[in-house]
């Protein structure tokens, strides 16, 4: 296989299915549409300029939150065709082969592709502007971030038309994953992707985590930040530390799979379930990864829609706290059947159960801001609000499966397919559109239209409970997950066209939701205000969009919900208050190299998938260099000047 | 933000030999662990010990060299995450030794 002429095998294009038929005419298509447009409207300097080379966090938010709508619309698009296959018995829709694809790359896109990027795009719009900094501690490493995601997705996607999809489920367990089952390329464009986007996602971790500790504007202590900014702090010190256990157990899979090493076969003493063992030492706090944030966003939004200060602060933030360390010392729920023993069950399963605690404690929370508050049912409050029943339900169904002993019974039935749909739609997906619609304003400086919103809600929603309901009972009647047919005497036939219903409904809530979007492009109320939603925390201080730089001034922080108290002092006096002159403000310059080198390691990368080690160590070499030249560039900063500055203001309507 | 720029001098000429120092004995280590490994010297039980030695050096060496434990002005973030990082660090692998053993320590 290692030679220097590219070897390609011979199903190099994926041939053979009118559906990849379909997909790949529309690439093309898709791909030549945009070239066009670019070149006919003289848009390639502008996309180099303003987008490719930026360290600015809010465009970079922008580029994230693109990047995830698409992906949950892929996602969305394999979550279609399963649901479909499952309508009726033996449908034969789709293959058993391409359905084992299907719910693979449903998987790995939904979490890593749609919900790691939409959560970053969150952290990286707010972050900054809550806390009053005027970008992240490490901007140029925010963008290699973002570079590293986009191509690792890009990786991750190509392998629909070439080479042919991974197939081994998005937890992609050996030994059915190693080369003895799966000699094909798709596991290696899963093992690389996954690698590439997880260097990107441990450097966000650490990117946030130091800017919220270290670039707090003078005043705010961490007892006075908003509760956002202390989700992503809990979110960040996770990926810091579950993220490497997912970078050994796919490395070692690699070495297995690229070099025939024995780590994760069943020969020369090598063990498989040590694989499965270091998947869920990251995927356990993963899932805690995409939940916390979605759980900032919610205290946010219920208490500026409740017109309250949030009940209970100090235990929320000690329950993010005890969450972000409890969740890591759970991950043998994912697989108590491995028969790891009565001991090591027991443990884990009163761990499990031990985290629906301080859980419980945040819900009650947002229901006392809640209670006696001056609701305002707008888009973002109705997502919250419809968050707290399901992701209730989906609690009480996880301290079922957390039973250690009745788990022998749910495990890997369609009772556990809703319970974690439960608890990653209703939780992570509902807090990522409440986040989006929240902060759109901010973002683009327009509103997303109301009406439209409800719709896409309501179908949304709606179309969830009868998607996943029937699949409980499902799950209780035997039905396994993974199962690409069923004979039609099992019983399951009107539940399974009931869900499939469901899904078909939460999918055009989806495009409900992309029409809002191209609708209030054009016709969304402007925000001249910055503050639509006569928000608390600092972000609403400044215009939407805001200036690149942020903040004129550095705000000083006197208490929590620092932007509201300052409202109600201007409301109390009349006396102008007293601005500081302005001072120069340091910035970090534009590269291009976060996206030069994110683009070597997708060449490098697809090199290895297809075993073509020259192109692999070309590559790497390419890195290197990067990294290199990066170590040795000095001119990376500048002033933005007074008279620039005041400029700007003025042309905001800003003294 | 310890990005070398034109306009902050926290960047002395010195941190520059740091990083090589550090550079070559981290890569020391790491050469070391392996021929260690091929030599065969040792006995496997002491050659666990070695390495594991090697390891406890590296993570001192890491950060002494590069993560600049040693700079902060106020250590209070720093203690608590490394503080964090041996839990995590020792729940890994005491629960994986755990875990992987299949009951077999009895219980």
């Amino acid at each position: 296989m290692s030679t220097f002429l590219p070897h390609f095998p011979a199903t190099f294009i994926v041939t053979g299915d009118p559906l990849i038929y379909g997909a790949e005419v529309s690439i093309v298509l898709a791909t030549v549409g945009i070239l066009f447009v670019l070149t006919y409207f003289k848009k390639w300097r502008w996309l180099w300029r303003e987008w490719l080379t930026t360290v600015d966090h809010k465009k970079i938010s922008v580029m994230y939150l693109i990047a995830a709508l698409l992906m949950f619309f892929r996602g969305g698009v394999d979550a279609m065709l399963m649901r479909t296959q499952l309508i009726r018995p033996n449908m034969s829709f789709l293959q058993a082969e391409h359905y084992n694809q299907i719910f693979t790359t449903h998987g790995t896109i939904m979490i890593l592709f749609m919900a790691m990027p939409f959560i970053f795009a969150m952290f990286n719009i707010a972050v900054p502007l809550q806390i009053g900094a005027r970008d992240v501690a490490f901007p140029y490493l925010n963008a290699v971030s973002f570079w590293l995601f986009f191509f690792a997705a890009l990786l991750f996607n190509l392998s629909f038309v070439v080479g042919g999809s991974p197939d081994a489920g998005w937890v992609s367990y050996p030994p059915l994953a190693g080369l003895e089952f799966d000699r094909g390329p798709g596991e290696n464009f899963y093992l690389l992707s996954l690698q590439i986007t997880g260097i990107g996602s441990i450097a966000t971790g650490i990117n946030f985590m130091a800017t919220i500790l270290k670039m707090r504007a003078p005043g705010m202590t961490l007892m006075r930040m908003p509760l956002f900014s202390w989700s992503v702090l809990a979110s960040s010190i996770l990926i810091i530390f579950a993220f490497p256990a997912l970078t050994v157990a796919l490395a070692l899979l690699l070495i297995d799979r690229l070099a025939g090493a024995h780590f994760f076969t069943m020969f020369q003493g090598g063990n498989p379930m040590m694989y499965i063992n270091l998947f869920w030492i990251w995927g356990h706090p993963e899932v805690y990864i995409v939940i916390l944030p979605a759980f900032g966003i919610f205290s946010e939004v219920v208490s500026t829609f409740s017109g309250k200060r949030i009940f209970g602060y100090s235990s929320m933030v000690a329950s993010l706290m005890t969450i972000s360390v409890i969740s890591y010392v759970l991950w043998v729920h994912h697989f108590f059947t491995m028969g790891a023993g009565p001991g090591v069950n027991s443990f884990f399963a009163v761990a499990t159960m031990c985290v629906g605690i301080p859980t419980g404690v945040k819900v009650f929370n947002w229901l006392f801001t809640m209670y006696r508050g001056r609701i305002r049912l707008t888009v973002p409050m109705l997502w919250a609000i419809a968050f707290i029943p399901i992701f209730a339900i989906g609690g009480a169904t996880g301290v079922m499966l957390a039973a250690a002993p009745a788990d022998y019974q749910y495990h890997n039935s369609f009772f556990l397919i809703a319970h974690f749909h439960q608890v990653l739609i209703g939780g992570t997906v509902f807090g990522m559109l409440a986040g989006m619609y929240y902060w759109w304003p901010k973002m683009f400086g327009y509103m997303l239209n109301e009406r439209l919103g409800r719709w896409a809600f309501w179908l949304f929603n709606s179309g969830f409970y009868v998607t996943f309901f029937p699949q409980y009972l499902l799950g209780l009647m035997g039905m396994t997950r993974r199962m690409y047919t069923y004979p039609a005497n099992m019983g399951w036939n009107t539940l399974n066209f009931i869900s499939t219903m469901g899904a078909y409904v939460m999918g055009i809530g989806f495009i409900v939701l992309v029409m809002d979007v191209v609708y209030s492009i054009r016709f969304g109320e402007r925000d001249v205000t910055g503050d639509p939603w006569n928000g608390r925390t600092l972000e609403w201080s400044l215009p939407s969009p805001a200036p690149h730089y942020n903040f004129a001034r550095i705000p000083t922080v006197t208490s929590r919900d620092a932007w509201w108290t300052s409202k109600q002092e201007r409301s109390r006096s009349d006396a102008p208050r007293k601005l500081e002159p302005l001072q120069p403000i340091h910035m970090p310059k534009s590269s291009g190299r976060p996206f030069i080198m994110s683009a070597i390691f997708f060449i490098g990368g697809f090199g290895l998938v297809f075993n073509w080690y020259a192109l692999g160590f070309l590559a790497l070499l390419g890195v290197l260099v990067s990294m290199l030249l990066r170590s040795l560039e000095y001119d990376t900063d500048y002033y933005v000047p007074v008279e620039e500055i005041e400029q700007t203001e003025a042309a905001l309507g800003r003294a | 933000m310890s990005r070398p720029s034109t306009h902050a001098s926290n960047t002395a000429s010195g941190s520059l030999w740091m990083y090589i120092v550090g550079f070559v004995i981290s890569i020391a280590l790491t050469v070391g662990a392996l021929w260690l490994v091929l030599a065969r010297q040792f006995s496997t039980g002491t050659l666990l010990t070695v390495i594991l030695l090697l390891a406890i050096l590296q993570i001192g060496v890491q950060m002494f060299f590069f993560m600049h434990i040693t700079d902060s002005p106020r250590p209070q973030f720093n203690l608590w995450i490394l503080g964090l990082g041996m839990f995590f660090t020792f729940v890994v692998i005491a629960g994986s030794v755990w875990i992987m053993s299949f009951g077999a320590q009895g219980y």
